[in-house]
This record gives C-alpha cells, sequence and structure tokens, in this order.
C-alpha cells in the first residue's frame, strides 16, 4: 500500500489540515517510510486473536441519572475566539 | 550546608516536619531556582505568587497539625494538566491562550495533600516526541552536558519535567508516560520516573494524547519521592471510565529494601543486536546488583516485544487524530479565519499544529480510514493482545522484569530529527508496557562514556507498583547515583 | 398482512416500486445526559446547560448514564428485539460546528440491541410486519443557527450530548403510508414505555428516510436519504416526491445518485444539499475513553418483567376481552394517555358505548379545542358517570350530548349539569300518556295515516312530537311503548 499525494491530500482534508500542494509530496515519502515500517506487523499471524478494546479488565461503570453539571456558560465560553448573545460564533455554514 | 533546593522531597519534608525551614522559604529558594534556570527553557508559565501563596498555606496547615502528605512541597506540573485559572498549552499553538476552568483531578489530588505549585513545563507538542524539540516554546535543554560539553536534549516528552527536575527548579514534577515519556526522559536526566498502571491514576483534566495509552506519574530524584508522589497522584476518580476503584498503598511503606526471593525476569528480546555495549554493560550490571540482594535471576521471553513500537505507532496516531480533532479554533484556542467554516478549521489546524503533530494526525487518519481500518489500526489492536498477553504470560514466573530505559543516553538536539522512525526507536524499551498497560519504572544507574546519566527499568504487574517501588529501591541503592549536572546555566544567565 | 393491497407507482412505461427505510432518532428521556451531568430540558437559554464535556474541553472524558443504557434496553424490549448483553462505543469522526468534540459517541459494530420486528397497524384493519435493523445509543449534535447573522452561524451546545436511540428499520416498507404508519408506531411504543417523549416538534424524535425505487421483484435500486425529517406528514411527503423524481429519472433513462437531499417542507420538494456532497470516511473505532459496555442477562430480564402493557398486547386484550372492533381498538390503543383515559372510562361499562364517547364526542370536542387528551376539561370519570346517567335512565342519550357539551364548555360533573338544567328523564308513564293524548287529540290526520298502514313510519313523527312536547326529556323506551299501545 502506497500513499500517493492525492491520498494525502485527501485524508488531510479528511483531519482538515491544510496541507499546501508543496508539501504533499514530501509528506508522502514521510507516510509511505512509516507505512512500510509497521507493515512488519502483516509477518503475524492474527487470524484468531481477539482485538484488544481495553488494558483494564473492569466493567464500564454506569453513572446515576442526575443532574449536576451545566449552569456554567461563562466558563463554556470563556476561552472561545469569537462569542455572541451567549453563542459561539463560527463563519457562517451554508446548506 | 546544603542549598534548599538540593533536598529531596523525602529530606525537605522533614526539614518541614523540624522547622528547620518554612514551605514558603522552600518555595522561595525555588522561585529563584526557577528565574535562574531560565535558559534551559523548562518552563512555559511560571507561577510565583501562586506558589507563595500556596506555601504559605502548606505552612499554615503544618502549624495547624492538619498538613498533607505532600505540604510545601514545590512541584513543576507538565504543561499537558489543565490548571485552573493558569495558562495550559499543551507546548502547542493551538492552544494559544487556553485557561482552563478546571483543575485536572491528579493535581487536585496534589493541591489537596499540601504540594505547590511552581509553573507549568515543557513538553514535546501535545506529548509526541522523545526529545522535547517538538514544543511551539522552543526546545528544552537538558541540565546534564555530555563530556565534550555539548548540549543533549532531555528526552520527551515530559522533557519540561524532567529537566526542571534534574536542574532542582522542582523538587518533582508530574509526567505522563503514553510510550515512555516518563521514564526515557527520567533516563536521560538521572531521575526516577514512574509510569504506573493503566487505570491508577486519572486522566481526567489531563490533555489527551492517546486515551488507551495515557497515564499520569511522577518524576522525582528518589525511589522514596516517586513513592511519595504517586501516592498522591493515584486514586480511583468516577469522573475517569477508565480508572480503576482499587485503594491506593502506602507505597512508601513498600520500600522495605527486602527483595530475597523475589523473582527478576531477564526477557531476551530485549537484548538488541545494536544496543550500545554500555547499555548491555549496566543492564548486566543491574541483573548482579539484584542477585546480590537475593533475587532470583529468570531467563523470559516476551516473543512479540518487536511488533511493538509498529503496533504502537498505529495505535497512539489513531487515537491521537481523534481525540486532536476538539482543536478546531471554534470553543478556545488559535482560531485562523477562512471564507468558509471548512476553511476556517483547515487554516487553523494548519497554523496550530507543528510538523511532528500533523504527521501523526495524517497517519492516524490514514490507518483509521474507509478499506485500510482491518489492515493496520484493527491488526496492531490484535499484536497489542498479544504483547499484553506476553506479559501475562511472563508473570506466572516471575515478579518483576528489568530492562535498560533506553537504546541511549540523552542525544544531540536536532541529531534525530530528519527521520522520524530513529526518533521512534527510543522507545522501544519503554512501549511494549504501555501497551500491555502495566507499570513501569526508570531508576538512574550508571553514566555513560560520555558522563551522561543511563537508565535501568522495572516493569511489574498490573497494581503491583508496590513490588516495582520495592526493587527501584534496592537498584537505587546499589547504584548509588549521585553524580550531578554542572551547573552550566546558572552561569549564562542573560 | 396487507398482502392483498397493492403499493404499486404507475409510471409511463410500467410499475414501480418504492422501498422505505427509516432511521429514527429518539431523544432519551432523562434528566442528564448520555456522558454527562447536564440538564436535557428542552428550551434552554444557549449554551447554559453544558458541562465542560459537553463542549469538548481538553482533557475532559465521558461517563455513562445508567437511565439511558436501562430506556435502550427497555426499547429494545418493547421493539420484540435481541439485547446485546455487550455492546462497544464507537467514534463516529467528522467535522461540524455543532459537533465539539470533532466525533460523535456512537456504537457502529456492536449495538445495544440488535433485531427486532413490529407490527404497522392500518386503519382498514390490515397490519404488516416491519424488521428492526438494530437500535444503538449515541451522543445528539449541538445546534447551529445559521440565520441569526448576515455572515456567522450561531452554536448553541445545550443538546449536545443528550442521549439518542438510532433505531434502524429493514428497507420493508412499500409506500409513505406504511412509512407514516411506521413512525407513529415507533412513536406509540416509546411513549408507552416512557423512553422517549416522542415530539417531533421540539426535535425529540426525527426522521432520516431512505427512498429507491425498483421495478417489482429486481434488485433495490440506489437510494437517496433525506436527513432529519421533524413530522410524519413531511416524511410522507417526501417520500411521495423523491418517489415520483427518481422514476421520472429513470424513465428518461437516467440514473439515481446516491446522495443526501434535503426536504423543503415549504416548497413540498426534495433536494440536493448546497453545501458540497463529499465522500464521508467517519473512521469508526471503538472509543478508547469508554470500555465495553456490559450487564447482566437478569438486569434484562428484570425490565422485561417491569414493562408496561405495550400497544400491541393492549390492542389484542381490548379487541378479545371487550370485544372491541379491531379499528376502535387501534385508535385507542394509539397514545398511552388515550388508552389510559378510555380504560378509566370503561371499567364497570359498556366497553363499545365507551369506545364510542371517547372516539367520537369527544375527540370531536378536543379537536375542535385544539387540546390534547391531557388536558381534557371533561375527566374520564366524569365521562363515565355521563355514561351511567344513560345507562340508569336518568337522561336520554341525546340529552347526553347537550350535557356532554356543557361539560366540555365548564368541567362540571354530569349530574350537576342534569340537576340544574332540569334535564331529567321523564319515565313518569302519566305524563307521558297525557302528552300522547293531546297530541293525537290534536292530530287527527296522523292518526288516520298510522291506523291506514299507509306510512307506518308515522310513528317516528308521533315520537318526535312527544320528545318535543317533553323537551326532549322523555324516556324514548317509553314513549315507543305508549305510542304503540294508544294508536293501537
Ligand atoms: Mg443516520
Ligand atoms: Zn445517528
Amino acid at each position: 500500500m502506497s500513499v500517493d499525494k492525492e491520498t494525502v491530500a485527501r485524508i488531510a482534508h479528511l483531519a482538515r489540515i491544510n496541507v499546501p500542494e508543496e508539501s504533499l509530496e514530501s509528506i508522502a515519502g514521510d507516510l509511505n517510510n512509516i507505512l512500510a515500517w509497521v507493515d512488519q506487523l502483516s509477518e503475524v499471524n492474527t487470524d484468531d486473536v481477539e482485538p484488544m478494546t481495553s488494558v483494564v479488565h473492569a466493567r464500564l461503570r454506569q453513572r446515576e441519572d442526575v443532574v449536576n453539571d451545566g449552569g456554567k456558560r461563562d466558563a463554556v465560553l470563556k476561552n472561545a475566539p469569537e462569542t455572541e448573545h451567549g453563542f459561539f460564533a463560527v463563519p457562517k455554514v451554508l446548506e | 550546608m546544603t542549598k534548599l533546593t538540593d533536598l529531596s522531597m523525602a529530606d525537605a519534608l522533614a526539614g518541614l516536619d523540624n522547622k528547620d525551614f518554612t514551605s514558603v522559604e522552600l518555595t522561595e529558594a525555588y522561585v529563584a531556582a526557577v528565574e535562574g534556570g531560565t535558559s534551559i527553557n523548562a518552563y512555559t508559565t511560571q507561577t510565583p505568587e501562586k506558589a507563595l501563596e500556596m506555601a504559605a498555606a502548606a505552612d499554615a496547615s503544618r502549624a495547624a497539625g492538619t498538613a498533607g502528605p505532600m505540604a510545601g512541597i514545590p512541584l513543576a506540573i507538565k504543561d499537558l494538566y489543565c490548571t485552573e485559572g493558569v495558562l495550559t498549552t499543551a507546548s502547542s499553538h493551538i492552544l494559544d491562550g487556553f485557561t482552563p476552568a478546571y483543575e485536572s483531578t491528579v493535581t487536585s489530588n496534589l493541591w489537596r495533600d499540601g504540594a505547590v505549585m511552581l509553573g507549568k513545563v515543557s513538553l514535546d507538542e501535545f506529548a509526541m516526541g522523545s526529545s522535547n524539540e517538538t514544543s511551539f516554546y522552543g526546545a528544552v535543554e537538558n541540565p546534564w552536558r555530555a563530556g565534550d560539553g555539548k548540549s543533549r536534549v532531555p528526552g520527551g516528552s515530559s522533557g519540561g519535567s524532567a529537566a526542571a527536575v534534574a536542574a532542582h527548579m522542582a523538587v518533582a514534577a508530574t509526567g505522563t508516560d503514553t510510550g515512555g515519556s516518563i521514564r526515557q526522559p527520567a533516563s536521560f536526566c538521572g531521575l526516577v520516573g514512574i509510569k504506573p498502571t493503566y487505570g491508577r491514576c486519572s486522566r481526567w483534566g489531563v490533555i489527551a494524547f492517546a486515551s488507551s495509552l495515557d497515564q499520569p506519574g511522577p518524576i522525582t530524584r528518589s525511589v522514596k519521592d516517586a513513592a511519595i508522589m504517586l501516592g498522591s497522584m493515584a486514586g480511583y476518580d468516577a469522573k475517569d471510565s477508565t480508572s480503576i476503584d482499587t485503594p491506593v498503598p502506602d507505597y512508601a511503606a513498600a520500600l522495605t529494601g527486602d527483595i530475597r526471593g523475589l523473582k527478576v525476569g531477564i526477557p531476551k528480546e530485549y537484548r538488541l543486536d545494536d544496543a550500545p555495549a554500555e547499555i548491555l554493560a549496566l543492564w548486566d550490571q543491574g541483573v548482579d546488583w539484584l542477585k546480590a540482594a537475593g533475587a532470583e535471576i529468570i531467563d523470559i521471553s516476551l516473543p512479540h516485544t518487536k511488533y511493538a513500537l509498529p503496533t504502537y505507532y498505529i495505535v497512539a496516531p489513531a487515537e491521537a487524530s481523534s481525540n486532536l480533532a476538539r482543536y478546531d479554533g471554534v470553543k478556545y484556542g488559535l482560531r485562523v479565519p477562512g471564507d468558509s467554516l471548512d476553511s476556517m478549521y483547515a487554516n487553523t489546524r494548519a497554523e496550530g499544529f507543528g510538523d511532528e503533530v500533523t504527521r501523526r494526525i495524517l497517519i492516524g487518519t490514514y490507518v483509521l480510514s474507509a478499506g485500510y481500518y482491518d489492515a493496520y489500526y484493527l491488526k496492531a489492536q490484535k499484536l497489542r493482545t498479544l504483547i499484553a498477553q506476553d506479559f501475562e504470560n511472563a508473570y506466572a514466573s516471575c515478579d518483576v522484569i528489568l530492562t535498560p530505559t533506553a537504546p541511549s543516553a540523552a542525544f544531540g538536539p536536532g541529531e534525530n530529527a530528519d527521520d522520524p522512525i530513529s526518533m521512534y526507536l527510543n522507545d522501544v524499551f519503554t512501549v511494549p508496557a504501555s501497551l500491555a498497560g502495566v507499570p513501569g519504572i526508570s531508576i538512574p544507574a550508571g553514566l555513560s562514556g560520555d558522563g551522561l546519566p543511563l537508565g535501568l527499568q522495572l516493569l511489574g504487574k498490573p497494581f503491583d507498583e508496590e513490588t516495582v517501588l520495592r526493587v527501584a529501591g534496592v537498584l537505587e541503592e546499589a547504584a548509588n547515583f549521585t553524580a550531578q549536572p554542572n551547573n552550566w546555566w546558572t552561569g549564562d544567565k542573560s | 398482512m396487507s398482502a392483498g393491497k397493492s403499493n404499486l407507482i404507475a409510471g409511463a412505461t410500467g410499475d414501480w416500486e418504492v422501498v422505505i427505510g427509516l432511521e429514527v432518532h429518539a431523544q432519551i428521556s432523562s434528566e442528564a445526559k448520555l456522558f454527562s451531568g447536564a440538564s436535557t430540558k428542552f428550551g434552554a437559554e444557549p449554551n447554559t446547560q453544558v458541562s465542560l464535556v459537553d463542549a469538548a474541553m481538553p482533557g475532559m472524558l465521558p461517563v455513562i448514564n445508567r437511565e439511558c443504557v436501562k430506556q435502550a434496553i427497555r426499547t429494545g424490549l418493547a421493539l420484540g428485539a435481541q439485547i446485546n448483553c455487550y455492546s462497544v462505543f464507537d467514534r463516529k469522526n467528522y467535522f461540524y460546528a455543532d459537533l465539539p468534540q470533532g466525533y460523535q459517541i456512537s456504537q457502529f459494530k456492536q449495538p445495544i440491541v440488535g433485531k427486532g420486528t413490529i407490527t404497522l397497524d392500518f386503519l382498514d384493519g390490515s397490519t404488516k410486519e416491519v424488521g428492526i435493523e438494530r437500535l444503538h445509543l449515541e451522543q445528539d449534535a449541538g445546534k447551529s443557527l445559521h440565520d441569526q447573522h448576515p455572515t456567522m452561524t450561531y452554536i448553541d451546545l445545550n443538546r449536545s450530548g443528550v442521549a439518542l436511540m438510532e433505531i434502524v428499520s429493514d428497507p420493508d416498507m412499500r409506500s409513505a403510508e406504511e412509512a407514516g404508519a411506521y413512525l407513529r408506531k415507533i412513536r406509540t411504543i416509546v411513549r408507552y414505555i416512557g423512553s422517549c417523549d416522542g415530539n417531533m416538534e421540539q426535535g425529540s424524535m426525527r426522521a432520516d428516510v431512505n427512498v429507491s425505487v425498483r421495478r417489482p421483484g429486481e434488485e433495490l435500486g440506489t437510494r437517496c436519504e433525506m436527513k432529519n425529517i421533524n413530522s410524519i406528514r413531511f416524511a410522507q411527503q417526501a417520500i411521495e416526491y423523491e418517489a415520483r423524481r427518481q422514476i421520472d429519472i429513470l424513465e428518461d433513462g437516467g440514473t439515481i445518485k446516491q446522495e443526501t437531499r434535503l426536504y423543503d417542507s415549504v416548497l413540498g420538494e426534495t433536494r440536493t444539499m448546497r453545501s458540497k456532497e463529499e465522500a464521508h470516511d467517519y473512521r469508526y473505532f471503538p472509543d478508547p475513553d469508554l470500555l465495553p459496555l456490559e450487564f447482566e442477562q437478569s438486569w434484562v430480564d428484570e425490565l422485561a418483567a417491569e414493562l408496561p402493557e405495550l400497544p400491541d398486547d393492549k390492542k389484542n386484550r381490548l379487541m378479545a376481552d371487550l370485544n372491541l372492533p379491531s379499528y376502535d381498538a387501534g385508535i385507542l390503543v394509539s397514545e398511552p394517555e388515550i388508552a389510559t383515559y378510555y380504560e378509566v372510562v370503561a371499567k364497570g361499562r359498556d366497553a363499545k358505548t365507551a369506545a364510542n364517547w371517547v372516539i367520537t364526542n369527544l375527540f370531536a370536542a378536543l379537536n375542535a379545542q385544539g387540546k390534547s387528551i391531557t388536558d381534557s376539561p371533561v375527566s374520564p370519570d366524569q365521562l363515565g358517570q355521563l355514561i351511567d346517567l344513560i345507562t340508569d335512565d336518568t337522561i336520554s342519550g341525546r340529552i347526553a350530548k347537550d350535557v356532554f357539551e356543557v361539560m366540555i364548555k365548564t368541567s362540571d360533573d354530569p349530574a350537576k349539569i342534569v340537576e340544574e338544567k332540569g334535564l331529567k328523564q321523564i319515565t313518569d308513564t302519566g305524563a307521558i300518556e297525557g302528552m300522547i293524548d293531546q297530541i293525537i287529540a290534536d292530530n287527527p290526520d296522523q292518526v288516520t295515516q298510522y291506523a291506514g298502514g299507509e306510512n307506518p313510519k308515522v310513528i317516528g313523527w308521533f315520537v318526535g312530537q312527544v320528545m318535543k312536547a317533553s323537551q326532549g326529556k322523555a324516556n324514548p323506551g317509553a314513549v315507543n311503548k305508549l305510542l304503540k299501545e294508544k294508536l293501537g
């Protein structure tokens, strides 16, 4: 499996990171090196192996249905780059 | 007379109890040391006023007889821990100006026990790195320099933490370890660093890199200090679904020095062909020390060791690519405008993330993307099962495992910069335990030919930090590592 | 089965079959959110019901709400579905303004509820089985407001993190009518067990509608999805429009492009979303902040035992035990509040009479006032008392209608109204006889007609006259009996 410039552009878009055209080639090279290196995993037969879900051997705890949070709009908004009337504000989205 | 900043945590606590000095005095000494050590670039934010306030409160609690187990001890906090009202950056441009309205559970535990915050210390951006060179706020220098006087990196990602403690700019520091980020910098800086069992310390309020691997832990100057500080940091937290509800033992009490009959496993797969001779020699030395103390040495096999690094470099970037999606210029931090929402996202994230973070996000996005998930991510999670089973099998015949911490002493700035994989190889000995979730500690055990510290690593059974610490205490005593970096940084204040 | 019913749509080149699958997002009626302790209440000031977890602050972690798990299990049980005691939460990764984490915590490969079946009821009494593919738990997104500012979109995270059940059907529906019946049935079920309030206007139940068309018997066609439709009527309109659009394209030799389309309820049409449709790649993977969700079968059994009577069971019982026709029973069980109301009215009374009063009179009155049964001015006890007054001959059925009208206006007890207005039925035969005698005396022509047998219906005319004279209060039975005697 080899990553080309188009693939880098596609995953950069999926990841919402602007990658300039002139960097695509070198990033593709980097990714290919790493992917070639991790490819050694394919030499291990894992047909009957369960994928790990968590190293923690415990059951997911379930909390009670109690309202004990919220009501802290100032804390929620205080670091926002732009707010309006208690809302976060972002460039207009066209649907 | 010993300087206050030369005291270990245990000795400082004894001195405070004995009224030899106050926490305010101790803290003032550290504040001065922090100011005098800016050329190391360990601190991203200093909080001297806060430190002195907390120190005064610790003194008052001591006078009132209500002092906690860490009352009055000045600490450096890795800038990955959210601290209420104090700038928290993850050493990333993308968190510009972010001041949390909340305090991480682990730091809350430390403040509850009376510890004092000197400030926030640098790390590789979002904890991704092994040299602390990827911080947006500049590289951190290792207080240790090689015999030729040339600079060395402090390791990473908790490089600022290790540098601050090694330079006596903090009694101890918090770190986080995802694939070795506590143990490797501890090894590079001649310190003790413990990564507890996954689930032992709460991750709540610690900025996530790879959720299934991240684990907070202390970096200290002695095993006893590590035991004291881990006792404060650890504990069940209902706010973290992966935190384990099991009592925290008295770790310091575990340091009995008695390891007679204890079985120490030596994994043959860690004996890398190209490892430097001095690393292998130190490892052999460690075996001899433990044998001399009455431990039984057992050859073990961790057959999937060689797959640990590639497994890690799939799992960690995959999780990171998702964990870092929240940095989008909407809720906090940097925003770079764009003519649409998507271009605002893409501009913000391009400018906000450095090269290594971008590289890992892209790799992580790729290995999770349609058509590649099974070949990479699923495959890696299966390998992870095998790696964890290796440890389970090994612990059927031994109590702890002894290995080197890192394949080399601290290297020079830029040395691994052009090749990500050579940088990743730094974690070859630390990553397997991270993948298996088991506890690990690095103890300074000797000096390289270059005069740089070298560490030995002990790995233990899940939630058996006590045995890990006890054996570490024995190694520490045998190694009698007393070397200190020369104080080059205090001379060239500008 | 409505097997006899043909749902085929006639095209210019032959018949077409429309194939519909539905994904319903139902907000769980919990106090707090799925993974945070913030309130779920609707309509609060923006961003006031947001925890640091919901706002995806750095280092924040999810902890699951047991109530939401419980309601998902109960809903699964009510859908007759497989409950999975081991399920896994996955992250669905995508960027959107109202998705603060950059991913939605959902369930992908291993949902909490697996396959099930529900039965749809139609007005003609026919039914149809529809397969449930799965039900999974997931977080709701926040809300984007696009029309508040010329160049900005506003984001409110109050809804961010509220628990949703996504209920996915098999592509078993073949008409807008069936899709409507499906949505009504899902709403009825969740409302019966109280896992969701089913309020589509407030968005607590929303539907994604998948539509494709094909020639009968052929392979499934390419589908289009209309997301977030918030009324059953709109869902049906969207299906009708979309099926016709696809048929027209195919008959013109075109092909259907798989896409997400917007249903515009004002124009009554679907259209391609203006924002560039891109290939989605959600990069699902198990959420490493959570462990797999595991619980005992014994908990499931307990919840099953405590489940209230479900609409299908109730309907069957009303038909079997009370002899109600399927049509009546179907209407009465359609809402839990109606069923409860009806069962109070019917208790110890004639079931069919009670059903008629509820379905005909009460519903008409409520409709006229734009009220729902929960704020009915006439309580079920009062309606029962009214029926009792008819049964024990205190008033006639006709007078009862007048009394009911007053009850709707005043909420007074029927006995009080009858008393105050003097509407008690005249059962005193002497008084009725007097009236009859007078009428016979005054109308010799009609008497002759009756006696001549020319028009036996003329007795009806006499009854009318007596009722008129008695202002409707004469007991109709007594009037009939006495008239026949007198007119011989
Ligand atoms: Mg959907
Ligand atoms: Zn959904």
